[in-house]
């Protein structure tokens, strides 16, 4: 690149990482959501039985 | 309304150490720099326009907290936003007495601090002038931080966020005027931006204030 | 003209946006990989050094589209925002608060590839520019909305005092980079010219604007993501949210 390689690399390698990291924090936000509301159904569900 | 700004004075008038605290801020501050670059009075003039206002800037900020936040706890911002008075218009006199405690006095020392950075006469002018009509509108915008983040348990830190990119052309037009008049130019036409934007805050900021005081109390 | 209208009303229903939007999200996916991958191949390999600053400039093609996305994002997030604070549409609310992540994601690749052009174009990392500044300004305003949307507990409130947040902050923005262009000819005198005289050269030309196309895609995936996110945890408790993850348990 002429000499300027770092900073076009950088450049381009800063946006595939961010990029990147916003598609996969919405993937991995919905999966911990998951995990919360079935442990919540859980705890409601044994709850009921318990009465 | 006339009461509610008579109560508002009253009511900082009690609270007077925390009314001062804004102004000894910006003293120490505004003395602070000097002793860390050293006293050439040359120098200091050169900064003066930037550092004074910025004091003056920092200390607005602070000030804030005394907007709402004691209303808020004592139940009477909620009588405010169910009366039956139009709540910007309410909004409009709150921050009135808020800046006649808080703005105005750093309005009127300030260039008693630019007098100590060695500035010239017709910039320590420029320097009341411009805090005259930046002070309110600090005043303005930062009330709408203050309402939109009223119920939070944030610090005051978060509050800076929020306004100070919304502080930014006040600063940049206010020092130009300042350093303008230093260097024998004439400030008006930086002024006149200035009052421009305190008309733009005065007839927009209190509709702001008054639906995010709606939307914190909901 | 009714069939429209109805299909409206039902976008603002969130479990047929939700349902929607995860048909949506293949399409703007491949779209946006697509032209990401020939926009890049003309930027990097196509188009020809520049004149004065041969490879170095290439970063444009990163740093040009993500300036005009963090403007653009933030205008959506305002329609979007207004809408919602208008009309109480919990769909559009969504929408706005999605948009706020990724407008700060396209504002930081900016400022960071800004930089990166910076020192080898003036010779400093960071020399203080309208544009830069004014980016620098608009990255904080960013983070003053999500941080705002997450502080506040209720959600719905929460949404609406961002919004109304980003829209103070539209009226502003004009008047801060005006302020700060302003101020860089105050100090700095001559204004700084991307490409200096000569005009921009096609080839140089198809690379920016596939860019530009690409990002736009990449926008409208990704919010459409984060938008279902949030409306999950909004929404967690009803029947049709409880489904949709079930399903996933099992197919998991």
């Amino acid at each position: 690149m002429g000499g300027y390689g770092f900073f076009v690399w950088t450049s381009y390698g800063v946006f595939f990482a961010v990029l990147l990291f916003s598609v996969l924090a919405p993937v991995i936000r919905r999966r911990s959501l998951a995990r919360e509301l079935r442990e919540q159904w859980a705890v409601d569900a044994r709850r009921r039985e318990a009465r | 309304m006339g009461a509610l700004l008579a109560r508002d004075l009253r009511l900082a008038l009690r609270r007077r150490s925390e009314a001062l605290t804004p102004v000894l801020f910006l003293v120490i501050v505004a003395t602070l720099f000097p002793l860390g670059l050293g006293p050439d009075l040359e120098r200091l003039a050169a900064i003066a326009p930037g550092v004074i206002w910025v004091a003056a800037l920092l200390a607005a900020l602070l000030s804030l907290n005394q907007l709402f936040h004691a209303d808020l706890r004592d139940g009477t911002l909620e009588q405010l936003v169910i009366s039956r008075w139009p709540l910007p218009a309410l909004a409009v006199v709150k921050v009135l007495a808020h800046w006649l405690v808080s703005g105005l006095p750093l309005a009127i020392v300030a260039p008693l601090l630019a007098l100590a950075y060695n500035l010239p006469g017709d910039a320590v002018a420029a320097m009341l002038l411009s805090l005259l009509l930046g002070t309110p509108i600090l005043s303005f915008i930062g009330a709408i931080g203050v309402a939109l983040s009223v119920g939070l348990r944030r610090g005051g830190m978060f509050l800076a966020l929020l306004v100070l990119p919304l502080y930014v052309p006040v600063l940049i037009f206010a020092t130009a005027a300042v350093a303008a008049s230093a260097a024998g130019l004439p400030a008006a036409s930086h002024l006149y931006l200035l009052g421009a934007l305190l008309a733009l805050s005065l007839s927009a900021a209190p509709f702001a204030i008054a639906a995010a005081l709606r939307i914190s109390l909901a | 003209m009714n069939k429209l209208i109805l299909w409206f009303h039902k976008t603002g229903s969130p479990e047929y946006f939700y349902r929607l939007a995860g048909r949506l999200i293949p399409w703007f996916a491949a779209a946006f990989g697509v032209l990401l991958v020939w926009g890049i191949y003309q930027g990097l390999w196509v188009a020809p050094p520049d004149y004065q600053q041969g490879d170095s400039y290439r970063i444009i093609f990163i740093h040009v589209p993500a300036a005009w996305m963090s403007l653009f994002i933030y205008v959506a997030m305002c329609v979007a925002g207004f809408i919602g604070l208008v009309w109480r549409i919990k769909v559009m609310e969504v929408i706005a608060m999605a948009s706020a992540p990724i407008g700060a994601a396209f504002t930081l690749i900016t400022l960071i590839t800004g930089a990166l052009w910076g020192k080898p174009m003036w010779g400093a990392y960071w020399v203080w520019d309208a544009r830069l500044t004014s980016e620098l300004i608009l990255w904080f305003i960013y983070l003053g909305i999500i941080g705002l949307y997450r502080a506040i507990e209720d959600r719905r409130a929460a949404a609406r005092a961002a919004s109304l947040l980003a829209l103070v902050g539209l009226v502003n923005i004009p008047i801060i980079h005006f302020s700060v262009e302003w101020w860089t000819t105050l100090h700095q005198g001559s204004t700084v010219k991307m490409f200096g005289e000569s005009a921009i050269d096609t080839r140089m030309l198809v690379p920016l604007l596939v860019m530009a196309v690409a990002t736009k895609f990449y926008y409208a995936m990704n919010v459409l993501q984060r938008a279902r996110v949030l409306l999950l945890e909004q929404e967690g408790t009803k029947t049709w949210a409880r489904k949709v993850l079930e399903v996933q348990e099992v197919t998991s």
